[in-house]
Formats: structure tokens, C-alpha cells, sequence
């Protein structure tokens, strides 16, 4: 198994966001995480990267090595990768600066050797043209100044070049258009592999037309309350998350819905 | 980052040193020998120490030194730098520290020219770039109006003894409509080879009607005891003249280093300039600009980093007297370790500066807990129509854009330098010049350098 997730609490604070998530993905599967606002489905993707805002209880394994015992930037060199939900803009920060120093990062710690400027711009042009994205973005400052899907794209961008064996996909479908939809769907397809994973947090059933998950979660009040195929994206579509909140009241055994 | 509102909380020390009032330095320095320069020079060193003794040192209380305690410098037996001392320091020590080799460029060692390090290159007819002392040998007549003048409100103690002390420093002279299209780079050198000396020179720059010059003043101190920079530049701008102006402040870490530079503009002058504060154990870089013809327009831009035990300030007074004139000015203060920062910045408008157009923006980097910034801005208006905005902030670095840069594999540390660097960009993107840019970066990039070398150097 690649991930697993037992009984994850995270709190900040009094305030108990991730209350005893069980999951489990393995090599070659994409898992698609839905959920209503405030389900806690980015504080996860968040606490999977090591963001160290959070007191977290309960095990994480990936690749069978402790993935809470490590830093964010270890995680990365593991090969976690989250593409986040509001990607941060650093002015100042050039982008391709980032990504070359960002892959070489990875690439030392997993003791490859690093790329020259030449080696890694002919690279990056690569990847660029798997999301449709002008070369001039690369001359800019970190997300600075870019649009909702550009800063998507660019997240996108960082996963092909990065090669993750785990991505996370935080609602990164939201407030796309549908040929930004459409592109950024393409990018992930290009990086499917069996010896690769992905979890896909997302509202909409639209970005699963284009990424057919594997197993679809349901997650509500901190946990994980259904599990299923594919079909159980259409449902959520059809009735929404209604049905879901007196689930959450009988507060249902979170490990009988995310036992794949 | 939150906005902050800073308040004192130094009390006035105890001096505990040799020195405690102005009189004391001054017998202990003693004044250049009155065979030098004209009798106006000499009647104005007498003024000004006679000033300086009345008023004494700035304390903790004069609203402009309120962060900046003197007790360190008044505590050292520092004596007056020896004309003509024998320097070690070699043309690559200078080179080194110069942007250009091939631009013209004034050496001073403790304040005095050393021509053997300098070089003047091919100017434009008319143009004059001299040592100081040179012109005061031809009597100097042309310098009376800058040194025999009557003491403004922000005067010091240290400006007077300026006058009192100096001997040499550059000067520059463009007459109306001449382009000197290469930077002249003055280079100020600082080295006590046996007791800690003081230095102070005195450099005028003076720009015709419609005349362009680009000025580079580097301050370094190369080794040995302690040494004191106590440096005034006066800058006045014509009619139509336009300025570009750098300062890099690069002394030693054991170094005190009091700076003014004093700028005035007359109609539709252009004067921009930027500061880079590196050096000294206690550094003042003071900026003082006065708009006195209509149109004219000033940008003042700085950085400070002080680290260790530093403590930079940096008060800046920026006067429109006349209408229509312009005013930004972005500094941005970077504090690691227990280094103390601070910005001062004073805009007065006085009355028939209408259409005034003003702006002051003040940026700080809190890099550890012992470290310290002040920000204090003032502004003062005596008229309608103007438009002023100022805005000052203190924070510590983005938790989530570092979080961004580790979590794709950028280790903490080198993330960090790379977000600092980021923070001090800003700064230096406002350089024009594409050479004086590249030499400020790597100067900061090294000091913002992680143990690895990943300062952060964009593509």
C-alpha cells in the first residue's frame, strides 16, 4: 500500500478538524475526496504535506516510512506532492528560479544529480507545452499577478516536472473554465502511471469526467463517511451532500466507509 | 505583516567613556591647521565648533536620535585621521569594490584624495571632477556658500564637526546641459593602522541648468581598529538637471559610520537615489532633501540589514517648498539576530507647496526575536492640494509561502534566504542602472546568503 492513513485527528487550537481519518491508496490509484465546505478535505491534503499549523494524533504511512516524522521538504523529496487549493504568489521569486531549485532539491535527496540550467530549461519547456503555458510565465514571479487558472496550470506544471509517486489535488478543477478544466485534466492523465498515485479533492463531479477515479470518499465533520466507485460521484451530484449530515449526526464508524 | 506604531524604550545611558561633551572631542582632535584653506574656511570651522559646543551631542531625546545611543562611540579614544598616512590598500582592493574599473573614480583613504588609486577618465568639456582640497588651493571661492551658510533646525552636532574636520572629498561640477554619460564612482575608504581615527569628508556635487550625472558613493572599511566616518554630501540640482545617485554603506563591523547627504532641487530637477546599508557597529544615513523649484521630483530608496549587534538608521526629511513637486521613497529594512533597524522619515509641505504629490513607504523583515525594528513616519502639511500617502509595516516572514516553497522540496533554510532575498528585491529592482543593479545584488545576495551559498539569484 502506498498511503495509509489510521485514525488521523488534527486540531488548531480547541477547534478538531480531522477527527479519526482512515484511508488507504495504493500504486496506480486515483482517489477522488468530496465533501462539503468545511469537511475538512484541504486541512488533510494540508496535513499530508506537513503544513505545521496543526496538533496531529494517528499514523501515516507512505511507502511504509513515517510520513508525519518528516519535514515538508522531505515529504516532497518522498514524492508527496500537493497542488494547492489558493497557490500562494512570491513576489520576487522567479519562477523558473523555484522550480529549478525546487527540482534539484528533490533530485539531490533522492540522489540524482542536478540539472544544469540548459538541461532543466529544455525540461521545463517540455512540460510547459503539456499544459499550455507560455514561456513568458516563466520569466515572472511566482504566481504573482497570475489568473485563477494560470495559477492552476502552474501547480500542474510543478507536478509534471516534479514526478511525485503521490499527488494531491486540492480543488484544483474550482473556478476553472472548461478548456482550463480540460488542459489541466490533460496534465494529470500525462503523469497516470502505474507506479503513481493521486488524491483528488474536488466539489464537482465535472473535473471526474475527465479523471475517473478509482474510489470516491465521501468526507464530512473531520472524517471520512462513505466510500465507493466512480458511480457514487454521480450520486453526490444528483441528491448532493444532503443525506450525508444525518450520517454525520449517527456518527458512523468513519473506517466501515473508507475500507476500500 | 500588521502596521505598528513604535515607541522608545531606551532610557539615555550613562557615558562612561573618555568623551562627554563636544569641547572634549574637539581638544582632543584639534582642528586643521589654519594654513590650509581660506580665511572663510577657516572663520567657518570656528562657527561650527563654537555651534557644536552650544548644542552638544544629540541624546536620546532630540526627537531624530531618540533610537540611536552615542555611548559606544563617545567611549572610543578615536583620533583625527593623518593626511598622507601610508595605506596598504592595493588598486584590486579597490577594483574590487567599484562597479565599473573603466569609470572615473575618486579614491579618498580617511578622507583624504589618494590619487594613486584613482582615475578620471575622457569627460565633456567644462565638466570638473576634483578632490576638494584642490579647489580650496585655488582658494575655493566657488565652496563658500556651501560651508559658510547659517545652521538649519535639523543641524547636529556631527554635521558641524563635519566642517569643523573635513579636508578633502570630491568635487563635481557639470555646467549647464552637459551629459556625463558614465558613472563617476566615489570610493570612501576607511583603515586605522594604529589608534581608531575619524574621517570626514565633504563631497559637492553641483549640476547645472539641464545637466545629467550618475553618482556612486561606496564606503568600506578595509581592516584594522576602529574607525569613524563622519561624511557629508551635498548634492544641488539647477534647473532641468537630473541626478542618479547610490550609496553603499559597506564599512567594518567594529566601524561607526554618521552620514548626511544633503540634496537640493531647483525647477524641474530630477534627483533619484538609493541607498545599501551593510556595514558599521552603528551606522546614521541621513537624507535630507529640500524641493525649492516648481516641478521638481526626488525618489529615495534604501535598504538596511543589520545583523549581529548593527543598528542602522535612517532618517529621512524630505521638504517640498514649491509647488508641484514630487516625492516617493521606499525603504525596506531586513533585522536578523539582535540587529536594530530603523526609519525616521519626516515630510513637511510648506505653505505654497500646493499640488504637492508625496508618498513615503516603509517595509520591515523581523528575521529573529531579538531583533528590532523602529519605524517613525511624520508628516507635516501647511497647504491644500496635496496629495500625501505613507504606510510602514513590520512582520516576519510568509509562513505560507514558506510552507509553498518546502513543500516542493526547498529546504527550510534555503527557502528562507530565498524569501528574504525576495523581500529585498523590491528595493533593488528600482536601480536604473543595469551594472550598479547586478553589483548591488550580489553584494546582498551574499549577505542574505544561507551556509550553502543559495542566496537566491534569480535566472
Amino acid at each position: 500500500m502506498m498511503l495509509q492513513i489510521e485514525n488521523l485527528h488534527a486540531q488548531i487550537g480547541d477547534n478538531e478538524i480531522l477527527r479519526g481519518v482512515n484511508l488507504e491508496v495504493a500504486a496506480g490509484e486515483v482517489h477522488a475526496i468530496m465533501g462539503p465546505n468545511g469537511s475538512g478535505k484541504s486541512t488533510l491534503a494540508n496535513v499530508l504535506a506537513g503544513h505545521e499549523a496543526y496538533d496531529i494524533t494517528g499514523m501515516v504511512h507512505f511507502e511504509n516510512e513515517d510520513l508525519l516524522a518528516l519535514s515538508p521538504e522531505d515529504r516532497a523529496a518522498a514524492g508527496l506532492f500537493l497542488a494547492f487549493q489558493h497557490p500562494v504568489e512570491i513576489p520576487g521569486v522567479g519562477n523558473l528560479y523555484f522550480l529549478r531549485m525546487a527540482l534539484n532539491s528533490v533530485r539531490r535527496r533522492r540522489g540524482l544529480e542536478e540539472l544544469d540550467v540548459m538541461g532543466f530549461l529544455a525540461l521545463a519547456r517540455e512540460r510547459m507545452k503539456l499544459v499550455e503555458m507560455d514561456e513568458s510565465f516563466m520569466s515572472r514571479s511566482v504566481n504573482e499577478g497570475f489568473s485563477g487558472g494560470e495559477k492552476k496550470r502552474n501547480e500542474i506544471l510543478q507536478m509534471t516536472i516534479l514526478e511525485p509517486k503521490l499527488a494531491i489535488l486540492d480543488e484544483t478543477d474550482s473556478g476553472l473554465d472548461i478548456d482550463a478544466l480540460r488542459i489541466v485534466a490533460g496534465g494529470v492523465n500525462a503523469l497516470r502511471r502505474p507506479d503513481r498515485a493521486m488524491i483528488v479533492i474536488t466539489h464537482h463531479q465535472r473535473l471526474l469526467d475527465y479523471l475517473v477515479p478509482d474510489r470516491v470518499h465521501v468526507m464530512a465533520a473531520g472524517r471520512i463517511v462513505r466510500s465507493g466507485d466512480k458511480d457514487l460521484a454521480l450520486e453526490l451530484e444528483e441528491h448532493g451532500y444532503a443525506d450525508l449530515s444525518q450520517e454525520t449526526a449517527s456518527d458512523r464508524p468513519a473506517s466501515v466507509g473508507a475500507t476500500p | 505583516m500588521t502596521t505598528v506604531t513604535s515607541t522608545a524604550t531606551s532610557t539615555p545611558e550613562g557615558r562612561t567613556g573618555a568623551i562627554s561633551t563636544v569641547a572634549e572631542l574637539l581638544s582632543r582632535l584639534g582642528l586643521p591647521s589654519h594654513g590650509r584653506g581660506p580665511t572663510w574656511l577657516t572663520q567657518a570651522r570656528h562657527e561650527s565648533a563654537e555651534w557644536a559646543i552650544t548644542r552638544g551631542f544629540p541624546t536620546l531625546k532630540d526627537e531624530d536620535w531618540k533610537y540611536t545611543r552615542l555611548g559606544p562611540l563617545l567611549d572610543v579614544p578615536f583620533e583625527r585621521a593623518a593626511a598622507g598616512a601610508d595605506h596598504r590598500i592595493s588598486p584590486a582592493t579597490v577594483d574590487a569594490l567599484t562597479i565599473d574599473v573603466a569609470n572615473t573614480r575618486l579614491v579618498f583613504v580617511n578622507g583624504f584624495f589618494a590619487p594613486e588609486l584613482s582615475s578620471i577618465t575622457e569627460l565633456p568639456e567644462g565638466v570638473t571632477v576634483t578632490n576638494l582640497a584642490s579647489v580650496l588651493a585655488e582658494g575655493g571661492a566657488v565652496l563658500e556658500p556651501f560651508f559658510a551658510h547659517p545652521f538649519s533646525e535639523s543641524d547636529h552636532a556631527f554635521t558641524a564637526l563635519n566642517t569643523c574636520l573635513f579636508e578633502d572629498g570630491a568635487f563635481v561640477h557639470l555646467p549647464a546641459d552637459t551629459h556625463v554619460t558614465m558613472p563617476i564612482e566615489l570610493v570612501y575608504l576607511s583603515e586605522a593602522q594604529g589608534s581608531p581615527v575619524v574621517s570626514a569628508p565633504h563631497s559637492l556635487i553641483l549640476a547645472g541648468p539641464g545637466s545629467r550625472v550618475a553618482v556612486i558613493e561606496t564606503y568600506a572599511g578595509i581592516s584594522g581598529n576602529t574607525t569613524c566616518t563622519n561624511a557629508v554630501t551635498q548634492v544641488v540640482l539647477e534647473e532641468g538637471a537630473h541626478v542618479e545617485h547610490y550609496k553603499i554603506q559597506n564599512e567594518l563591523d567594529t566601524g561607526f559610520h554618521l552620514a548626511l547627504l544633503d540634496v537640493r532641487l531647483g525647477p524641474d530637477a530630477r534627483f533619484s537615489s538609493g541607498s545599501v546599508a551593510l556595514g558599521s557597529k552603528i551606522a546614521r544615513n541621513e537624507v535630507r532633501v529640500r524641493l525649492e523649484g516648481e516641478g521638481a521630483g526626488v525618489s529615495i530608496d534604501g535598504l538596511y540589514l543589520p545583523r549581529g549587534d548593527q543598528h542602522h538608521d535612517n532618517p529621512v526629511l524630505i521638504e517640498h517648498a514649491a509647488p508641484r513637486c514630487t516625492s516617493r521613497q521606499l525603504y525596506k529594512g531586513i533585522a536578523d539576530e539582535r540587529g536594530h533597524g530603523v526609519f525616521n522619515g519626516h515630510i513637511i509641505v510648506w505653505p505654497g507647496a500646493e499640488g504637492t504629490d508625496a508618498s513615503q513607504t516603509n517595509k520591515n523583515l523581523l528575521l529573529s526575536d531579538h531583533a528590532e525594528i523602529d519605524t517613525r513616519p511624520r508628516l507635516e502639511i501647511f497647504t491644500d492640494d496635496v496629495k500625501c500617502t505613507h504606510g510602514a509595516t513590520v512582520g516576519a516572514l510568509d509562513e505560507d509561502a514558506l510552507f509553498y516553497l518546502r513543500s516542493r522540496g526547498v529546504p527550510h533554510e534555503k527557502a528562507r534566504a530565498l524569501l528574504t532575498y525576495a523581500f529585498a528585491r523590491e528595493v533593488m529592482d528600482l536601480i536604473p542602472s543595469a551594472s550598479l543593479r547586478a553589483h548591488v545584488d550580489t553584494l546582498v545576495a551574499g549577505r542574505l546568503a544561507t551556509e550553502d551559498g543559495a542566496g537566491g539569484v534569480p535566472l
